[in-house]
This record gives C-alpha cells, sequence and structure tokens, in this order.
C-alpha cells in the first residue's frame, strides 16, 4: 500500500500508550501471579495491582478503597446502577438520565426503571440543564446520570449544574467519563464515576469505577470478596491502565490543544463538503470527536470507502451497525442519522494525517453519492 | 401537529422496505423540481427515517406537516420485514 493508514478511531479503543505499553509488558513478567496467594509471587502481583488501584484514585481525587476496577466499562456502568439501585430501593425506581447517555447505561437505566423518561437534549447534543435538575429533585428518585462528554459527538454536559441539583436532592450522580478521562479535565463533581482505560491509551479488558465512601450502594450478585468485580480483574491490564493514565494527564493540556486544532482542520474540511451536516457543538466539546453526517449516503459504504483509502473511521448510521436502529444520540439530536462519520483522533495523531484525511474526504462522498447515483439531488 | 395534516398530498412516495438511506433518496427525487408548497408524503418502514426525513426537511428547507402511522396494509410483497409497523410523513416543500 502506497499510502500509510491512518486510525481515526480512537473512541473507548485508542492505540496503546508507550508508557502503558511498556508497563504492560513489566507487569506481565512481574505480575502474572494470583494477587490473592500468600506466598512471594502472589505478594507481588498484589503489591502492583494496590499501586494501580492508588494510582488510579490519585488521578480523579478520591481514596483508594473508593477505586473499583472491574471487567470493563460497560460493565462498569451496569453495576454501578444495579448497585445504587439496590442499595437505595426504598427511596424509590426512579432514574435520571439524558437522552444521550451510553446504551449499557440506558438499559440499565431501564431495568430499574420501567418509566425511565431520558431528559432531553439539544440540536448540539447537550442535555436540557435545568429539566435534568428539575427531574432529580422529584420524590422516588434513586440515581442520577450524566456523562461528562458525549462520545459520539464530542459535546460536553452540565455535569457540575447536575451534581448541585443532585446532592440537593440528596440523590447520588453518576457521570460516565468513558470519553473524557485523559482528554479534558475532569472535576470532582460526581459520586460515583466511571472512566475507560482504552479509551486513554490504556488496555482492553479492564474497567474504573469510584464511589465515594458516602454513596450507599450494594453491588449485585451472590456475596464475593471483591463484590464491584467478582473474581478480579487482570493485573498487568490494570497497571497498564494507571501508567496510561499518569501518563495522559501529564501533558492533558498540551495533547488536547494540539487535537483541537487538527480537529479544526476536519471541521473545515467535513463543512465544505456539500449538504453535510457537522453536529456537536464546536466549542465545549472533547478535543478530539467530531461527527458529521453526509445527505444521501449510505454510512457503511463511506467507511469501506475511506478504509480502502487507508483511513478507519466511525460511524452512528444504522447501516453501519447489526441493528435497524441508527444511533440513539443522533436521534435524539435531531440530525440526520445516514452518512454519518465519527472521527476521533487519537493524541498521536499527526497534522499529515490529518491534511491527508481532509483532501480525500470529498472524493470519498462524492464517489459514494456518484455509486447511489445522487448526484445534484 | 396542525391541521394541515389532513390535507391531500399530491405525491405518494412508496419507500417501505427500504433502508437507510433509499427512504430520503426516494423522497428527494420525487420532490425535485415541484413547485413550494407542493404536499409530498413518504411511506416508510425503516427506523432511520423518523429521524432522517425530518432532518432532510431542515437541510433543505421543507417542513414537515405529519407523521403519521400508515393505514392502509402493509405491502404483501415485505416479508420479514415482520413487524407490520409502517409510517408516512407529510412534507411541505420549500
Amino acid at each position: 500500500m502506497d499510502q500509510p493508514r491512518a486510525y481515526l478511531d480512537a473512541a473507548g479503543r485508542s492505540p496503546l500508550h508507550p508508557a502503558g505499553r511498556a508497563a504492560l509488558l513489566a507487569a506481565l513478567d512481574e505480575g502474572w501471579a494470583d494477587p490473592g496467594r500468600l506466598h512471594h509471587e502472589g505478594r507481588r502481583a498484589r503489591l502492583l495491582i494496590d499501586q494501580a488501584r492508588a494510582e488510579l484514585a490519585a488521578a480523579l481525587g478520591c481514596r483508594t478503597e473508593e477505586l473499583h476496577l472491574t471487567a470493563n466499562h460497560t460493565n462498569s456502568l451496569r453495576t454501578a446502577v444495579a448497585a445504587v439501585a439496590r442499595g437505595r430501593r426504598r427511596v424509590g425506581s426512579t432514574v435520571v438520565v439524558s437522552a444521550v447517555e451510553r446504551a449499557a447505561l440506558l438499559v440499565a437505566a431501564g431495568a430499574v426503571d420501567p418509566a425511565l423518561a431520558p431528559v432531553p437534549v439539544d440540536r448540539a447534543g447537550r442535555v436540557d440543564g435545568p429539566a435534568w435538575a428539575a427531574a432529580v429533585r422529584a420524590p422516588g428518585v434513586v440515581l442520577g446520570a450524566l456523562q461528562e462528554a458525549n462520545g459520539e459527538v464530542g459535546t460536553r454536559q452540565p455535569v457540575e449544574l447536575a451534581h448541585a441539583a443532585a446532592s440537593g436532592a440528596g440523590v447520588p450522580l453518576l457521570v460516565d467519563a468513558g470519553a473524557s478521562l485523559g482528554h479534558v479535565p475532569v472535576g470532582p463533581h460526581w459520586d460515583l464515576l466511571a472512566a475507560d482505560p482504552g479509551d486513554w491509551g490504556g488496555p482492553s479488558g479492564v474497567g474504573v469505577l469510584a464511589v465515594r465512601s458516602r454513596v450507599r450502594a450494594t453491588p449485585p450478585g451472590p456475596p464475593d470478596e471483591q463484590p464491584w468485580s467478582p473474581g478480579g480483574v487482570g493485573v498487568p491490564a490494570a497497571v497498564a491502565a494507571a501508567a496510561a493514565l499518569t501518563a495522559t494527564l501529564g501533558d492533558l493540556t498540551a495533547a488536547a490543544a494540539r487535537r483541537r486544532v487538527l480537529l479544526d482542520r476536519v471541521r473545515a474540511a467535513a463543512a465544505s463538503v456539500p449538504d453535510v451536516d457537522v453536529v456537536g457543538d464546536p466549542h465545549d466539546s472533547l478535543p478530539h470527536v467530531l461527527t458529521f453526517s453526509c445527505l444521501y449516503v449510505d454510512g457503511e459504504a463511506l467507511l469501506s470507502e475511506l478504509d480502502r483509502r487507508g483511513f478507519a473511521v466511525g460511524s452512528g448510521s444504522a447501516c453501519t451497525s447489526s441493528s435497524l436502529e441508527p444511533s440513539h444520540v443522533l436521534a435524539a439530536m435531531g440530525v440526520l442519522t445516514h452518512g454519518n462519520v465519527r472521527v476521533a483522533l487519537p493524541r498521536e495523531t499527526t497534522a499529515e494525517q490529518v491534511d491527508a484525511f481532509c483532501a480525500a474526504l470529498p472524493e470519498a462522498v462524492a464517489s459514494v453519492r456518484r455509486m447511489l447515483g445522487v448526484t445534484g439531488l | 401537529m396542525s391541521a394541515t395534516a389532513d390535507a391531500e398530498p399530491s405525491l405518494v412516495v412508496d419507500a417501505r422496505g427500504l433502508s437507510c438511506p433509499l427512504p430520503i433518496i426516494r423522497l428527494a427525487r420525487t420532490s425535485a423540481g415541484l413547485p413550494p408548497g407542493t404536499l409530498v408524503a413518504v411511506r416508510w418502514t425503516d427506523p432511520a427515517a423518523r429521524y432522517d426525513v425530518p432532518a432532510w426537511a431542515r437541510m433543505r428547507g421543507h417542513e414537515v406537516v405529519a407523521t403519521e402511522t400508515d393505514v392502509v396494509d402493509a405491502d404483501p410483497g415485505m416479508s420479514g420485514s415482520g413487524s407490520g409497523s409502517a409510517w408516512v410523513t407529510t412534507v411541505r416543500l420549500g
């Protein structure tokens, strides 16, 4: 292949950060043993995973005992919702969510609250803050949940406002920082926080769930020594997740600023293609995620066309998923759901890669439109 | 939506059984060159059309008049779509 490939689909699964990779390889040698055993090898693994938890807790600004490792991000969200619903079941069963939360969270919330009524978002994908706050103040609310930012369109959410409203009502707030941590500063405005190592350059196969000790929560399932993640998690993955996060936070501001400049080039290139709807908030948003929809374009065909030209991107179009339903995020925003492309720049993205993508995009869209015979419609 | 929902559309596009983006493409082809104010209806079964017809209308300066359950029985040729939930959306061209 003449042109090197550019991976621009870093949402939830980023290339390993070099610091994470080095830590993973070292921990494969040092931390392979069962940390529950009492011999030298077991204690060595125990030390490594305890250090990883302490490091992650410090990064989030919580205590080590409030920091739990889970199997993955989906697992974190499901467990968090179920644990609070169980711990606070006497309060009621209403869960307050935005319409653009991750599908795993909406499904978990729906299992607790059969009358779940997600709070709507505006055209940019931002939740109606006052409506969310009013909903959380109603009687019978067991849990409020709001993402720090939307991983599909990048728009950040009014988490500070939500936390103030929830705290005032005595309701714990679960913040999904799965798309944010490692990319933007994540504040202390949460009672439970879920974050995704795969998103910040850590390995897959481990999730992070922080639960303030003041939260009344009872993890579901039969008793286990590690109730938040029965059976525990792999030590090397945990060590690598922590090392990658520490390295990422070390130059967070610079990496964000650099990527925002590159992302603005993609935004301009996408907006210059005829009949393209660039969606999400252009300013108060993640520095690396941009989504746009191309009218009359088959999303799967466009993904394949870009892939053929050396660019890996994501999509929220129905025709790219196994279900017939398009992205619930795009649907809730009232924007075009077909022909959708999501660009998520990994932190190592170069200007050359972005410029090559910007140069290739108009022709990729045009060629799909020619295939469908919709030019000039 | 409004009382005009009862107005008879001049043209009806049958996009039942088609998946995205084909319903929108059919609708756009039929609407091309028609005078402003013309009512065009599209019958659809693809879930994405619920969002994409209004988004298309917004991008093109048209107005969605109404979306209603399609009262006509599902096309007998549509075996496999199963649900039988067909809808009709009426658009006033801008």
